[in-house]
């Protein structure tokens, strides 16, 4: 039994199944945190004061890592492209360069978190910190989740490309889709809590 | 995903025969057989909401009286044991229900005693409590919405739309998996220390902050519950969209179809926020910070150990964002499923169909900006106030056409008295009860008196009971001769559906009574310590007897499904006379082969009942 | 997708890029002058917006996106921004007590 439509594109939407799947989830996605941000607002303005992020966060630490992250978004845009062009070895590369930022972002996130822990921050400590900690995890969550599916196309994954080279490219644009969805998140969070 | 369609068709075939027992039935990735799966499951787990339930009412009733366990234990028992030998089925579906049954009896047994549940047989208030709160949440998010979702949408909305499967079969079965460890959570939850969960359903805090470890369980649970029903509903609208039959277009579709499609996009959207809440509170009970939390809480006079600067209505909005659309999730399928028994069943074509499928947009919409009716004691502004209290009577509007056009197709239709039938007959006027009393709630001055009495009980039970439990059955006898090739017993369906029917009222109406009196909620004695209870108090040992006779009809039911299962099989693919696509796939379609023998194409809308000329009364949807 | 059209949107990737590593430095910028909250917030948020906007119009591709993923995505803001600013409107009367 042949499920239809899972490399070509059905004639009246003009999509594939997957691709109308992985928006079907980002939508779920943008809802998530939405409510985060929503919690955020609420809790903000109903407080009787509300820290700066500088006082607690390491503004020149977060602005690298909004850096590495859209860097990282082109590189994943252009593995895609590089399969559109059949060269698969520029996307090796480009997808590579993509896996060694989201660690890169991880790295400098875990040291992020342990400066936090040496002076004594902890999400019990107020409410700023509590946010902080619950949206840069569950935003950290979704870099790891990202990594993870990236390293399977880049490695294992990418036999694909030999025997079904069109399934196999819109793999990648699914990812990338997730991908750019989690640096748009960030690109959000940053000025909301370091800069705010 | 991957493996079922890069696999060339050669080996389709012998990759199907040589299925084993693991693969075809339990991690199966064929929409039927995970369609049945849901189904049992989540059957059983009404049952076991119905078991809590039954145990709260003898407390209600008879407060502080000696619980009689065994005179429920014995018939449970008993019936799990009929079903198990009942025989001749294969697989032995009957011996694992018949076990199911057994164990639910098991953890029965557990529940009526123990020190510190129900010491010498008299129930503590605390276990009062989980009780409550477990009931709910069994009821709506492991019985009901798993039934309507993934059973009925699972196993009838493919055939419907003429697809060969799901868009994403492995995607269905992950989905079906993370529910059961979901469910298998909450049971577990009953066994830890200090019991499960025991602020009421809606867990609101601080109350569930500070509450026993079962609340964090609770949590956890529900973010497998989240997650699967993330899974499946993505599936749900991608097949839709996709995967529809030649000619199909989106307003050809069976009513049935629209109502998944509406209730999948309720799901994907508005659950996220509650997965949200439920992190914040688990961030809350482990992490130690204070969402939640105000300032200078006092518990047990002394002041709560938490930093403070949080608030407890962030919960109610993020929670009953979700559990307003919720609601519809509980009834849209159930509109669906009734709509396809008396399109069928009056032999007329639904009268008012695009009205109905505008109307079910239109509520989509609304219902997510109705949610803070639920709030409207919570010291909300005016302005703000009078915003909901209009967008919640606008959101009675569609709800009305839809039951309005159901009515009117009644009229003037030879209509075939046939269990299903019968259920959705029952569905029209119970539903209108349920949604008319709905409106002194929605407007917030009479929702001050009426706020957290029975009549909230009573008005949404009405709602979920003899409305969408009913309109269940409908669809559970209207669909049993497609899953099995059998049509259920008539005599016994009938009795099921008058005991039900009565009982229920008989249940519920009095509800409404005693909230009109005053009588307060979640109260583990019925109020009897209060003044103004005292002349309805005598309604409570009435609901708590209907309800236990209810039980023993739907005994009818239960061994109904297993004896007709017993019957010979009939060759007849379309015994109801019906237009829609699933009863042109082959009867009882076999298990992971595909649907249809021919791709089938449309060229009519859903229900062409009683075409004038022709010589049947019914024209499927796939004749020219 | 052709072959020279492919070069003209990777072309597009890098003036996006170059455009998004410029904005984050002004929004950086703008930080440091510690404004009245009121118009750091609405700065910010007008700069990130045109971040997330380039990100979803060019790497996500919106920008040519097919008509049923778009309405999907309408409904999804409509609701996302009920469910943003509602909660708080509610507690709007509480709020301005708490500021006079």
């Amino acid at each position: 039994m042949e499920i239809p439509y899972t490399i070509e594109t059905r004639h009246d939407t003009g999509l594939y199944n997957a691709k109308l799947g992985i928006w079907l989830f980002l939508a779920s996605e943008v809802m998530l945190f939405g409510g985060l941000f929503a919690s955020y607002i609420l809790l903000r303005t109903g407080a009787s004061e509300w820290p700066h992020g500088s006082t607690y966060l390491n503004i020149p630490l977060a602005t690298l890592n909004t850096v590495v992250l859209i860097a990282s978004s082109v590189t994943m845009v252009m593995s895609w492209a590089s399969l559109m062009m059949n060269e698969f070895k520029k996307f090796k590369i480009y997808m590579g360069i993509t896996i060694l930022c989201g660690f890169l972002f991880l790295i400098v996130k875990y040291f992020e978190y342990s400066a936090k822990f040496e002076h004594g921050y902890f999400p019990s400590n107020n409410t700023f910190l509590a946010i902080y900690f619950t949206l840069t995890g569950l935003h950290g969550l979704h870099v790891i989740g990202g990594i993870v599916v990236n390293s399977y196309f880049w490695g294992a994954g990418s036999k694909m490309w030999f025997f079904q080279p069109k399934r196999f490219t819109n793999r990648i644009e699914i990812a990338g889709l997730y991908w750019h969805f989690v640096d748009l998140v960030w690109i959000f969070l940053f000025p909301v809590l370091y800069l705010l | 995903m991957k493996s079922t369609t890069q696999s060339n068709n050669k080996t389709h075939h012998e990759e199907h025969s040589e299925l084993n027992f693991w693969k075809k039935y339990i991690f199966s990735t064929d929409h039927k057989v995970i369609g049945i799966q849901y189904g049992i499951t989540s059957l059983l787990f009404l049952l076991l909401g119905f078991m809590l339930v039954m145990m709260m009412r003898w407390q209600i009733a008879y407060p502080e009286q000696q619980f009689p366990l065994y005179n429920f234990l014995i018939p449970f028992g008993v019936i799990g044991v009929i079903i198990m030998f009942i025989g001749g089925l294969q697989p032995k579906l009957n011996t694992v229900v018949g076990v199911c049954i057994i164990a639910l009896t098991g953890l029965f047994w557990y529940l009526g005693t123990g020190e510190e549940r129900m010491p010498e047989g008299i129930m503590l208030p605390e276990f009062y409590n989980q009780l409550g709160a477990m009931h709910g949440t069994i009821m709506v998010f492991l019985g009901v919405v798993p039934l309507a979702v993934g059973a009925f949408g699972n196993y009838v909305m493919p055939l419907q739309i003429g697809a060969p499967d799901m868009a994403f079969p492995k995607l269905n079965m992950a989905s079906y998996w993370v529910y059961f460890i979901g469910g298998v959570i909450m049971i577990a939850s009953f066994f830890v220390p200090g019991g499960a969960a025991n602020s009421g359903w809606t867990s609101y805090p601080p109350l569930a902050n500070i509450a026993t470890t079962g609340q964090t369980w609770w949590l956890l649970g529900m973010v497998f519950l989240i997650t699967s029903s993330l899974l499946g509903s993505v599936n749900f609208i991608v097949t839709i969209i996709q995967l529809r039959a030649t000619g199909l277009t989106f307003m050809r579709l069976p009513f049935f179809v629209w109502t998944q499609f509406i209730t999948s996009f309720l799901l994907l959207l508005a659950f996220p926020p509650l997965e949200v809440a439920g992190i914040l509170q688990l961030m809350d009970r482990v992490a130690g910070t204070s969402f939640f939390m105000p300032s200078g809480l006092v518990v047990s006079g002394q002041i709560f150990p938490a930093t403070g600067g949080g608030t407890p209505i962030l919960w109610q909005h993020l929670f009953w964002f979700l559990a307003h659309p919720e609601v519809y999730v509980l009834i849209l399928p159930a509109m669906g499923i009734i709509a396809e028994v008396i399109a069928n069943n009056t032999r007329r074509p639904l009268w008012g169909y695009k009205y109905m499928v505008y109307s079910i947009i239109f509520l989509c919409f609304i219902s997510f900006i109705v949610w803070a009716h639920h709030m409207y004691i919570t010291g909300m502004g005016t302005k703000i106030s009078a915003f909901f209290q209009t967008t919640t009577m606008i959101i009675s509007v569609p709800s009305i056409v839809i039951l309005s056009s159901l009515f009117v197709s009644l009229y003037g239709g030879s209509i075939r008295f046939n269990t299903p039938m019968l259920f959705a007959l029952a569905f029209l006027p119970m539903f209108g009860i349920g949604g008319l009393t709905g409106l002194p709630l929605g407007l917030s001055t009479s929702d001050i008196h009426l706020h957290d009495t029975y009549y909230v009980i009573g008005h949404f039970h009405y709602v979920v009971a003899p409305g969408t439990i009913f309109a269940l059955f409908a669809g559970i006898y209207f669909w049993y001769p497609k899953i099995t090739g059998r049509i259920l017993n008539e005599t016994l369906g009938k009795i099921h559906f008058w005991g039900s029917f009565v009982c229920m009222n008989f249940i519920f109406f009095p509800m409404l009574i005693q909230g009109l009196q005053g009588v307060a909620r979640r109260m583990y004695d019925g109020g009897q310590q209060y003044a103004h209870t005292q002349n309805v108090l005598y309604l409570n040992e009435v609901m708590s007897i209907a309800a236990w006779v209810m039980a023993v009809f739907q005994v009818f039911f239960i061994i109904n499904m297993f004896i007709s299962l017993r019957k010979e099989k009939q060759t007849d693919t379309n015994p109801w006379k019906a237009t829609t696509l699933d009863w042109t796939a082959t009867t009882s379609p076999p298990l992971a082969h595909g649907n249809f023998e021919t791709v089938p194409e449309v060229y009519c809308e859903a229900y062409e009942y009683s075409v004038p000329g022709d010589a049947q009364d019914f024209k499927p949807q796939n004749k020219q | 997708m052709e072959h020279s059209n492919i070069q003209q949107h990777i072309k597009k990737y890098f003036y996006v890029f170059a455009a998004l590593m410029v904005l984050t430095v002004i929004t950086v910028a703008i930080a440091s002058f510690h404004l009245p909250i009121a118009i750091a917030v609405t700065l910010a948020l007008i700069v990130a917006g045109v971040k997330g906007t380039m990100v979803a119009s060019y790497f996500m591709h919106l920008i040519s996106e097919k008509k049923t993923i778009l309405i999907i995505l309408a409904f999804t803001i409509f609701f996302f921004l009920g469910l943003l600013f509602l909660p708080t409107l509610t507690e709007i009367d509480s709020i301005s007590r708490n500021v006079s």
